[in-house]
């Protein structure tokens, strides 16, 4: 038994599946048979299955209730391995595949039910499934403690789909795209908007979120140019192929419409194909398009009506039905009742009788239906049941009935008796609502429209037009004809000449007007009436509409949140608007006094992968090297990031270094690179230091201004150190700039604020003083840095180059010119170590040659390269800040203090001066830097960021008076020692303070000064 | 994403291209010490929080070149770009309306 609903070949010439051969796939572990062209829901319901899983509250069983992305209860669980899950995959949109392997993500009624009883452990007896709207606010809010005892009983019970476990198997990938028309939806409208705007002239992109182009000319029964829908639509398609500069994307949805006309498009490239991407293809790809001009053709989406039990399989929108029908040769039963409230659904009933089977009658919600196709289901003999509608559903698994009466829409009530009327399906359309979501994304209102019962697209900021459906133009004639319009004026605003268009010919299909009715009224009171289901993934019903407003919820944004109305991966589609019409009729408005929730990106679920492209694992952010990095991957270095840098932390078993228990711990490895630093010599790639090149007559005074101390007697030939504060007078920045000539100084930054360093020259260059003649240029990647350092350095680097290097004729701070190696450096004698060093700057090409020099000649002096660890170790020894570790942005050079670096008595009122004179900053009971000595045994080191207090006594909350910044060992001093913030700090040398740790102990330290080794500077200026 | 023209090279670059640095045309006092603590506080921290046509700096990262947008906060139009040192043409009513400084009716609004 096997496609049970499948037509028979050649019954249906619409279909668009391909008989010639067979594939099957895979569901909740029962293997079926499918054809090429199928989706997943189409062969389910071929193969009979009704049940496609159960809801996530109630456990109730559901089916396929719709065709498109609005489907709310067949989703999926994609996927046969581990690397290739995608979760909440609509089964209507999923192309079968041979080997197609998926689950329901409704993982059945046992699963959900044992869940609920874990629930009921937890808070006693709830009655069943009685699950109240606002239920989880009202059950699990108090008392709060609670909460996280619930939450993961909870989250385990909620959701849909299951997350991947492991990394995606496939790649993704993002395009940038211009255009001059892009048009959304390739239904009749879109088509005809296409065709005019190519014509005129204007590049084209045409993106569908199905898997075919050409929306509802699928499954029309209308007849352009007197041939079937699906030949016009082929003729057409084939036209636009043809032409240059038209990009055709189908399985594209146009996820998200942004600021400026960029719409991005979530193309699903290869998921009709298989499981995997094949070799060589991404498998999603996000187009990222700036269009000119925007047509929004897309289309509607039905509305079911919202009566007892409508969640019954078995039950689905009309549109939906023909869908099945006219496109897959699917009729998903045997005896049909339609309810409507318009004449555009008696086509389903047409369309069932043309597959073979029976219409029981169609229940119209009007007193007086008429128009074409409702004379059609006259004269063919179907019953019809006018001003009526089902108010109930009857069934287990399945539909077995509709209970019909008379109602009446304005008092809301029954009239009448009721008949039940046997039928195995169950076919409802409530109208249409056109789908705003993307013009909504605009901040665009959407606006209330009584003729076609819906809300169309309001104003908009954006260049965009509208089109069919999409605006609430309904019948096919009228459709083409304004897709035509609105592709010329999209062409002619973005600077075409509308050509005029050629429409097939098509005859009216007259309709009478729709009944204004969502809700369905019942013989009971909508409380104690059978479930009328609103939202059905959320399982949220009327009666739990008419609850929250009853408990004071009146804003729909509000119903929406209490009751979780719409916020499912359906996101509303199908519920939304019926919801609100059960708040205006509860509430005693209308529908547009009652409003639309917001719409947001994105229209469909859009997977990760898509959103991430390329920008992932080693692409995810650029990684810079410096010019050595080579030698420190095979020395063994260890890096960490810098920015986007990556620095080498330390080398652990350099040339054979052991620890005490064999592998070097990063402990021994610094003390090892420390010592060989102050005992004999050491180098740092120092690359990474941001250089920025200045150079012009003003380039004194303009460093003058963004520096804090004086900078007009520095001769040529010598550095000196900067620190940069923001006009709040906080520091940002330090670094050394020396002076290359007169109108040319080299600024060095902190590795990781070089290009924030940059803009902020910039800033003041362009914005304050423009008249300062100044030019700036980042030359960090042209210069690659070595600093040697440690007290045999003169003696190592006097074998490499012909500058003299001696103490009188190179002293401390000076720069001087020469060859390092034979190539031309420039060696500068700054130290960063409080040691003799010399830090010699190469053109980054010849660095490598120069690095291997040095190390050749290192031999004899034991030259040993050393990390950012030691770095940081050496520096906080001296007391040498870090800007960002031993500052936050609440820290002046005065808290620093570094007030020999503040030059109070420059001419200009140089950049932060006048914030650093704010009365609070100069409290003298501000966190200062100072040095910490640990009390408690030299082998202790204080944790960074450890709080500190004065009174470890103190009653909890206990007062916190500064923090540790930086905290180390130092293998030169035999003891830990810290940097800290103090408050009041500079003038409580000597005295104790407290370092409260999580497990309860306290440690201690004494306040020092921040100097720990050579406090007189004398080892530099040897 | 907003599409973004620079005023120097007179070319449309994305978003992505660009830094937002805030309120345009916040002026240095030319004697910061003489400045009250008030004034200089004014200076530093506050901004306006306008509901309708914004002048705003921005930074071209590429071009490392800083200019102005006048940008309609509700709507995100950008109405125009302009270079440093210049005027805008566009200035916010206080009614969330703008005003055209260079119709011929100064007080002229346009949408």
């Amino acid at each position: 038994m096997s496609q049970v609903n499948r037509l028979d070949a050649g019954r249906m010439s619409s279909e668009h599946i391909d008989r010639s051969s067979t594939l099957s796939f895979t569901h909740d572990g029962r293997t079926l048979p499918a054809y090429p062209g199928d989706t997943v829901a189409s062969a389910l319901l071929a193969n009979g299955v009704d049940v496609i899983g159960h809801s996530f509250k109630y456990a109730r069983p559901r089916g396929v209730m719709a065709a498109g992305c609005e489907e709310p209860n067949a989703i999926l669980q994609m996927g046969a391995t581990p690397e290739t899950q995608t979760p909440n995959v609509r089964a209507t949109q999923q192309p079968v595949f041979d080997g197609l392997v998926c689950e329901s993500v409704g993982r059945g009624r046992s699963f959900i039910e044992r869940q609920q009883k874990a629930l009921t452990g937890l808070i006693g007896k709830w009655g069943g499934r009685f699950m109240p709207v606002g239920f989880y606010y009202k059950t699990f809010m108090a008392p709060q403690s609670a909460w996280l005892t619930y939450e993961k009983f909870i989250r385990a019970a909620a959701g849909l789909g299951r997350a991947p476990t492991v990394p995606d198997a496939d790649t993704y990938d993002h395009m940038n795209r211009y255009c001059d028309v892009l048009v959304v939806g390739a239904g009749p409208a879109g088509l005809a908007a296409a065709l005019a705007a190519r014509r005129a002239g204007a590049r084209v992109i045409v993106c569908d979120e199905q898997e075919q182009m050409g929306g509802c000319l699928l499954d029309s029964r209308e007849r352009p140019d007197d041939r079937p829908a699906g030949e016009w639509l082929k003729t057409t398609l084939a036209e636009l192929e043809a032409m240059d500069d038209v990009l055709l994307l189908p399985r594209t949805t146009a996820n998200g419409y942004h600021d400026h006309n960029f719409v991005t498009l979530h193309e699903r490239r290869t998921d009709h194909l298989g499981d995997r991407a094949p070799a060589g293809m991404t498998r999603q790809r996000m187009h990222r398009v700036r269009a000119q001009r925007v047509v929004l053709a897309t289309g509607v989406h039905e509305r079911p009506l919202v009566f007892a039990n409508n969640d019954l399989p078995g039950h689905l929108l009309a549109g939906a039905v023909s869908c099945y029908i006219r496109r897959y040769g699917v009729v998903p039963g045997q005896r049909l009742v339609l309810v409507t409230t318009n004449s555009h659904a008696y086509r389903t009933a047409l369309d069932w009788l043309d597959a073979g089977r029976e219409v029981a009658a169609i229940v119209d919600a009007r007193a007086e239906p008429a128009g074409t196709l409702v004379d059609e289901a006259r004269s063919r003999g179907i019953r019809i049941i006018a001003g009526a509608a089902v108010i109930e559903c009857r069934g287990d698994d399945r539909v077995s009935g509709a209970l019909v009466a008379g109602i009446d829409i304005e008092n809301f009530r029954v009239t009448g008796e009721t008949e039940t009327i046997a039928c195995d399906t169950l076919a409802s359309s409530g109208g249409y609502s056109p789908v705003v979501h993307l013009s909504a994304h605009t901040g665009s209102k959407p606006v209330w429209n009584d003729r076609i019962q819906g809300f169309v697209p309001g104003e908009t900021k954006q260049q965009l037009h509208c089109a069919g459906g999409a605006h609430g133009i309904y019948p096919l004639v009228d459709v083409l004809a304004d897709g035509a319009m609105a592709g010329g004026d999209a062409a002619v605003a973005a600077g075409f000449e509308r050509v005029s268009p050629t429409l097939p010919g098509l005859a009216r299909v007259e309709e009478s007007p729709q009944a204004a009715l969502y809700h369905v009224p019942h013989t009971l009171a909508t409380m104690r009436a059978p479930k009328q289901f609103v939202d059905l993934q959320n399982d949220v019903t009327a009666a739990g509409i008419e609850l929250a407003i009853r408990e004071g919820f009146e804003s729909i944004e509000h119903v929406k949140r209490y009751t979780a109305m719409g916020f499912g991966t359906d996101q509303g589609k199908i519920g939304n608007i019926n919801g609100m019409a059960i708040a205006a009729r509860v509430l005693g408005q209308t529908i547009p006094e009652t409003g639309t929730t917001v719409f947001r990106p994105n229209y469909t679920p859009v997977s990760f992968g898509a959103v991430a492209g390329r920008y992932c694992g080693a692409l995810f952010d650029p990684e810079r090297y410096t010019a050595m990095h080579r030698w420190h991957v095979e020395q063994g270095a260890l890096f960490e990031n810098v920015g986007q840098w990556k620095r080498p932390w330390y080398y652990p078993g350099w040339k054979g270094a052991r620890g005490a228990n064999g592998e070097e711990t990063l402990q021994e490895a610094v003390n090892r690179e420390c010592l060989a630093v102050r005992n004999g010599v050491g180098i740092l790639d120092a690359s990474t230091l941001g250089k920025i090149d200045i150079q012009g007559p003003d380039a004194r005074e303009f460093i003058g201004r963004v520096y804090t101390n004086g900078w007009e007697k520095l001769p040529v030939g010598k550095g000196r150190y900067g620190l940069m504060c923001g006009e709040d007078g906080m520091v940002m920045d330090d670094g050394v700039t020396t002076c290359l000539g007169e109108h040319h100084f080299l600024m060095t930054t902190t590795t990781g604020n070089a290009a924030q360093v940059l803009d902020w020259l910039e800033l003041w260059h362009q914005t304050e003083w423009p008249e300062l003649e100044v030019f700036f240029t980042s030359v960090t990647d042209h210069w690659a840095t070595m600093t040697l350092t440690g007290p045999k350095s003169r003696e190592l680097l006097e074998q490499l180059t012909d500058i003299d290097l001696s103490r009188d004729a190179f002293a401390f701070m000076a720069y001087r010119e020469g060859t390092v190696a034979g190539i031309p450096a420039r060696v500068y004698r700054i130290s960063f170590t409080g040691e003799l060093s010399f830090e010699i700057n190469v053109q980054a090409n010849y660095a490598m040659h120069v690095w291997e020099a040095l190390f050749a000649h290192g031999e004899a002096f034991e030259l040993t390269p050393y990390g950012t660890e030691t770095m940081h170790v050496l520096r906080a020894e001296k007391g040498f800040i870090i800007v960002g570790q031993d500052t936050d942005a609440t820290m002046t050079p005065e808290d620093l203090g570094m007030t020999w670096a503040i030059g109070y008595r420059k001419p200009f009122d140089w950049v932060g001066k006048r914030g650093m004179a704010r009365v609070d900053l100069q409290r003298d009971d501000r966190k200062q830097l100072v040095g910490l000595k640990p009390l408690d045994g030299s082998e202790v080191v204080l944790p960074e960021g450890a709080q500190i207090v004065f009174d470890p006594e103190q009653q909890i909350p206990m007062t916190m008076v500064g923090h540790v910044t930086s905290s180390y060992y130092s293998a030169t001093l035999g003891h830990g020692f810290a940097l800290a913030v103090v408050r009041g700090g500079h003038r409580r040398k000597g005295e104790h303070v407290y370092l409260p740790q999580p497990d309860g102990s306290t440690l201690s330290a004494e306040i020092v000064s921040s100097m720990f080794y050579d406090p007189k500077g004398e080892r530099q200026h040897v | 994403m907003f599409y973004i023209r620079c005023p120097y090279t007179n070319e449309y670059h994305s978003e992505e291209e660009f830094k937002p640095c805030g309120q345009a045309q916040i002026r240095r006092a030319d004697s910061p010490v003489s400045t009250s603590d008030e004034q200089w506080g004014d200076y530093l921290f506050f901004r306006d929080n306008i509901r309708g046509v914004h002048h705003e700096m921005w930074l071209h990262l590429p071009t490392r070149r800083y200019f102005n947008v006048t940008r309609h906060t509700v709507t995100n139009e950008i109405l125009e770009t302009w270079r440093m040192g210049e005027e805008p043409r566009y200035q916010s009513d206080g009614r969330g309306g703008v005003i055209d400084t260079r119709a011929d009716n100064d007080s002229e609004e346009v949408a």
